[in-house]
């Protein structure tokens, strides 16, 4: 489904990614683990195309969706003519519209007639939390509430490739566990999803593959369990 | 709402307005207060001009007298060439009796000037984000001023004269306060404009822009795009401004159109209240009549304006209004109109 070939990245005069490579297939959870600073939200940025000066700039390398470049299309157009939804670092919901608005405001780029309400429907099904403060302004939800927003955002825009920038950040444990089992049920139901974590041992528990990620550049690929039974990964993201 | 209602306020204002012509017209009220007028129309245009950068789309531009000169100037310099015969710029081009006609598409050439300005500046400046658009648009304010300061045709720093030729012309082919009635005209215009703008889903995504641009973008919205189309109509409307500013005044110099200027603007949209169209004509017409009230103060009026501001952001930093409209607080003015 994704594709991403030999991907260089720079912020300025500074490189970021040093050619990065690697692949998310149709119906997977991939998750892209490293410690601060390792490149996995540049990574992410790059793929979501937003526009500068929010974004780095490819130097070279490729991102293939669905056999299609990305880099030639438009920032606004990855949502609504790719169907690729990003939630970012921060959640970055309307904190003065309520769940219900903000939700709303994620079927902007659907076409017109698109039905709704089934949206609407797994999101409060999700998350059943988000269903009781629909009528809430969203600055006062908590957290996790809030992070449940923003993926429920995603959802409503149609998405069928779902990008997470540690979803886990500011959580309670409690809460981190709930936010990757609805991601485990999404992903079920045929969403793919790409993950990026710091907390690797919950990313490579619930992820079908990982990569990890070393100062732009990867360092190790295999499967989740594989990744957390590996002595470097163990020692170095796992805690021995 | 029923379309009667709606009717009763087209009406009324209607009414209101050609009574205001009326008494204009036989000189029931004298030229001071007409002036005056003039000036709220003028101060309409630009403060909610400015209202759709800085008010709805939340980023902080400070150089929009730099528009208005564009708009003034370019006006100016067309009505003058086109109808007046000047030493300068030898006969009349087309008669002068067609400037009834042609007036307010002079005005609109020049804010379509003042628009493509607009979108100069904007190409650089939203590549940048924040303080920088300030910095940027401040410079831009500057380097229009020195432009026409050194600009020898257009009279440089001694300014620019002869548009009230061409308002002469006017009212001696038919006696009509014609100043009056373009002013208020172009303020309704541009209020109408800009509340169908600021509600169209074009407008929700400038107002998206503002609450948070990375969750618009993420929401697909074409930031870069909404930016320059905002900053070009704004600029665009500013030079509306201008021209009739120009027009009014009879005469125009750089030094008009300095950052004093665009500060009286910055006033003006946040005594009112970020994105409240209705608080910025309600601001613009408070602020105006207090400019005329405090004339005797003279100078020191520049001191009691800020310290009003200065008032209204420690008791009310939301501005006068907010972000809401007036029938926010008036819900029964809804009847009569549809503010959003």
């Amino acid at each position: 489904m994704l594709e991403v070939k030999d991907l260089k990245v720079r912020y300025g005069n500074i490189e970021a990614l040093h050619g990065i490579s690697f692949t998310v297939n149709k119906g997977e959870i991939v998750t892209l683990i490293g410690s601060n600073g390792a490149g996995k939200t540049t990574t992410l940025l790059s793929l979501s195309r937003l526009p500068k000066p929010e974004a780095p700039t490819v130097v070279s390398g490729d991102i293939i969706y669905n056999g299609e470049s990305l880099l030639k299309i438009p920032p606004h157009e990855i949502v609504s003519k790719k169907r690729i939804a990003l939630v970012p670092e921060g959640r970055h919901i309307f904190g003065n519209l309520t769940v219900n608005e903000n939700l709303e405001i994620a079927t902007y780029a659907l076409d017109k007639g698109t039905d709704v309400k089934a949206g609407y429907d797994q999101v409060y099904s999700l998350f059943p939390r988000l269903y009781e403060r629909r009528k809430q302004r969203s600055e006062s939800l908590s957290g996790g509430e809030q992070q449940m927003l923003a993926v429920g955002r995603a959802l409503m825009c149609g998405a069928d490739f779902i990008m997470l920038d540690e979803p886990s950040m500011g959580l309670a444990p409690v809460l981190v566990q709930d936010m990757f089992k609805a991601m485990k049920v999404m992903n079920e139901s045929g969403m793919t999803i790409l993950l990026i974590e710091q907390n690797a041992r919950i990313a490579l528990q619930f992820a079908h593959r990982g990569y990890v990620i070393n100062t732009g550049e990867i360092v190790a690929t295999g499967t989740g369990a594989e990744l957390m039974e590996d002595p470097e990964v163990k020692k170095a993201y796992l805690g021995g | 709402m029923g379309k009667y209602q709606q009717k009763t306020i087209m009406i009324g204002g209607g009414i209101l307005f050609g009574l205001l012509l009326i008494l204009a017209q036989f000189k029931m009220i004298d030229l001071y207060v007409q002036s005056v007028i003039m000036f709220i129309g003028v101060n309409i245009i630009f403060a909610t001009s400015l209202s759709i950068v800085n008010g709805y789309m939340g980023e902080f531009s400070v150089g929009h007298a730099g528009f208005m000169a564009v708009g003034a100037y370019v006006s100016s310099l067309l009505s003058v060439i086109l109808f007046t015969v000047d030493k300068e710029t030898g006969m009349s081009i087309l008669p002068p009796s067609m400037s009834i006609y042609l007036f307010p598409i002079i005005i609109i050439v020049g804010g379509i000037a003042a628009g493509i300005a607009g979108l100069l500046v904007a190409i650089p400046s939203f590549k940048t984000r924040d303080d920088y658009l300030a910095i940027i648009t401040i410079a831009v304010n500057f380097i229009i001023i020195t432009a026409l300061n050194n600009m020898d045709f257009v009279g440089g720093s001694r300014g620019y004269m002869g548009m009230k030729k061409v308002i002469y012309g006017m009212e001696g082919i038919f006696k009509f306060p014609y100043m009056l009635f373009w002013v208020i005209t172009f303020a309704i215009f541009t209020v109408f404009l800009i509340r169908r703008f600021i509600t169209s889903t074009f407008g929700k995504g400038i107002i998206a822009i503002k609450q948070d641009e990375v969750a618009a973008e993420i929401m697909s919205v074409d930031t870069n795009h909404m930016k320059l189309v905002a900053f070009m109509f704004s600029s665009g409307l500013a030079g509306i401004s201008g021209g009739l500013f120009a027009h009014v005044i009879g005469y125009v110099n750089p030094g008009s159109f300095s950052i004093l200027k665009s500060t009286e603007g910055l006033v003006m949209v946040y005594l009112a209240g970020m994105g409240s169209l209705s608080g910025s004509v309600i601001s613009a017409i408070l602020f105006t009549i207090l400019l005329e009230l405090l004339r005797p103060l003279q100078i020191f009026k520049w001191v009691l304006i800020p310290l009003i501001l200065i008032i209204v952001m420690q008791f009310r930093p939301e501005g006068l209004m907010g972000d809401k409209e007036l029938s926010d607080y008036f819900p029964k003015l809804k009847k009569f109109y549809k503010f959003k």
